[in-house]
């Protein structure tokens, strides 16, 4: 067997998304945002929808390819295939799963997608009420351990009295998405700028995360229609080429009940090395990040973990002007992220990566030939993908 | 190790229901023991509970009592009700104690005592038993209050 890589081998060829609603406040049913977001990313990528002939999503998505592919009537359908775990540490897992079936001769045409409305499901910032619990969810809820804030707040709290990182690195991160998201016409948080007294007046939700530490509840869906490299050079867009995707995590980290040997980690430390090692770049020819924002710490302990500068840095990095997509070191989650654009469990963040490409980003980073998402920080399995112009061929 | 009467945290929060998988665990807590999984063929700490031996892959693990102390591996001090039985109740302690003399094994608990207090990562911890006998079905909590 030779080299095995998806490096150069597929493109994205179509992005889609429906407009991004507060949670709850979608108009339509979950599985018509999701009909919605796959169509406009056929059209974005000047295809038939009836030539999509694979279907990859994550997070226990609701909306079952096979349906997808009746209501739109694609000819055959040949890949299905759902990340298992880890919320939206899946989102590039998907892409790499995607990619996987193209380069290999699986499918032909295969489109990431995500949906979410609240409105019609369950939310995620709210514990369970059952009257009782069982399994490793007892070790938890019933000492007010529930939302997936509070399971991830020990392990930053842990990473932040290790390395002496200050309560302002966190700030830096929310500052940076709600920045971006002034530019952005889609961002759900679009004329809602945040200033540093803000923030640093807004309540705690979990220590140490204050309100705009943690992500929004979004309603809406994504997709992004995945084609081989030689396909994407006949269609309607510059294709965006997945230079790499690794997803997984290191040893035990599902260890039950918080006995992660590592603990006050993002999950990242095994999946970064087998992700820069099949995109054959490192940290420093990244041009600009998207970082999943569930809660800022994770974003935080990712960059470390990826290698844009040691814990002890943290610091002096994590300075707003630092992330900016004008001038920044490096310009980080461009559209408004999680925080402040939507959360589309990350979906979102993918497409922004891909626009970057493109020179589409209402926040557009000049000169950009290497685009990097990391997916999901903090659960099981997470991970991430590299996307590069043509020039990183 | 002790007892409390009046519970850290609301009634009306979801109630542990023990499994054939860490019954031994609940079941110790309503007589004041901290029961966890040691492998008898290898002698490996576990926790939480696993049907195997992470170590050895033995299926042969029993369940010995520890003393319940140990030392803050981390913390957080949660703020927004996730619950409608939290709503309106405040900030609460939650505390991920280290068992040294268990293998290091790391266990979920409340941190007894001013919600506002200082918690100092590393500060050594005691047990503390919380029964609901009311409750139904009866069951018990395992909480820490800083060493005296």
């Amino acid at each position: 067997m030779g080299v095995r890589t998806l490096r150069g081998k597929v493109a994205v060829a179509g992005i889609g998304e429906t407009t991004y609603y507060k949670h709850g406040k979608a108009p339509d049913a979950e599985f018509k945002l999701a009909l919605q977001a796959i169509l406009a990313a056929a059209q974005d990528a000047g295809i038939d929808p009836r030539e999509i002939d694979g279907f990859a999503s994550y997070s226990n998505d609701r909306n079952d390819p096979s349906r997808i592919a009746a209501a739109l009537g694609t000819r055959e359908l040949r890949f299905s295939n759902m990340q298992w775990g880890g919320g939206g540490g899946g989102g590039g897992a998907a892409v790499g799963n995607a990619a996987a079936a193209v380069a290999t001769g699986l499918a032909d045409c295969v489109v990431v997608f995500r949906a979410l409305a609240q409105g019609q499901f369950a939310r995620f910032g709210q514990g369970p009420q059952t009257k009782t619990i069982s399994g490793n969810k007892a070790y938890e809820a019933p000492y007010g351990m529930m939302s997936p804030g509070q399971q991830y707040a020990m392990k930053v709290m842990r990473f932040m009295h290790e390395h002496g990182v200050k309560q302002e690195a966190l700030r830096a991160i929310a500052l940076a998405s709600y920045h971006h998201a002034q530019a952005n016409p889609r961002a759900v948080m679009h004329g809602r700028p945040l200033d540093e007294a803000t923030y640093d007046a807004s309540r705690w939700i979990v220590e140490p995360f204050h309100l705009f530490d943690c992500c929004m509840e979004n309603d809406g869906a994504a997709a992004l229609i995945l084609v081989s490299a030689e396909r994407a050079k006949d269609l309607k867009q510059k294709p965006t080429y997945v230079l790499a995707s690794a997803g997984g995590s290191h040893h035990r980290c599902g260890a039950p009940s918080h006995n992660d040997p590592i603990y006050a980690t993002s999950n990242f430390t095994t999946v970064a090395p087998h992700l820069y090692d099949m995109a054959g770049i490192s940290a420093r020819d990244v041009d600009v990040l998207q970082c999943y924002e569930n809660f800022t710490g994770g974003v935080l302990m990712s960059l470390v973990e990826h290698g844009f500068f040691p814990a002890e840095a943290a610091n002096d990095f994590l300075k707003p002007e630092n992330l900016f997509a004008k001038g920044g070191k490096l310009p980080l989650n461009t559209s408004g992220g999680n925080l402040a654009e939507c959360y589309m469990h990350g979906l979102e963040l993918q497409i922004e990566a891909v626009r970057q490409l493109r020179g589409q980003s209402t926040s557009q980073v000049a000169d950009v030939d290497v685009s990097m998402v990391v997916a999901g920080p903090m659960v099981t399995p997470v991970s991430s993908c590299i996307f590069g112009s043509e020039a990183t061929l | 190790m002790s007892q409390v009467n009046k519970s850290y945290l609301p009634e009306g929060l979801p109630i542990p229901a023990a499994e054939p998988l860490d019954e031994p665990f609940w079941s110790g807590l309503r007589k004041n023991k901290i029961r966890v999984q040691r492998c008898k063929a290898c002698s490996n700490w576990q926790w939480g509970p696993e049907w195997v031996c992470h170590k050895c892959h033995s299926f042969d693990i029993g369940w010995e009592e520890i003393e319940g102390k140990g030392r803050i591996f981390s913390w957080t001090r949660m703020w927004h009700p996730v619950h409608p039985a939290l709503n309106g109740h405040g900030a609460y302690i939650t505390v991920l104690v280290e068992i040294p003399h268990a293998g290091n094994i790391r266990m979920i608990g409340n941190l007894l005592g001013d919600p506002m207090q200082k918690v100092e990562i590393g500060a050594m911890v005691e047990a503390s038993f919380e029964h609901h006998e009311a409750s139904d079905p009866p069951f018990s909590l395992l909480h820490w209050k800083c060493a005296a």
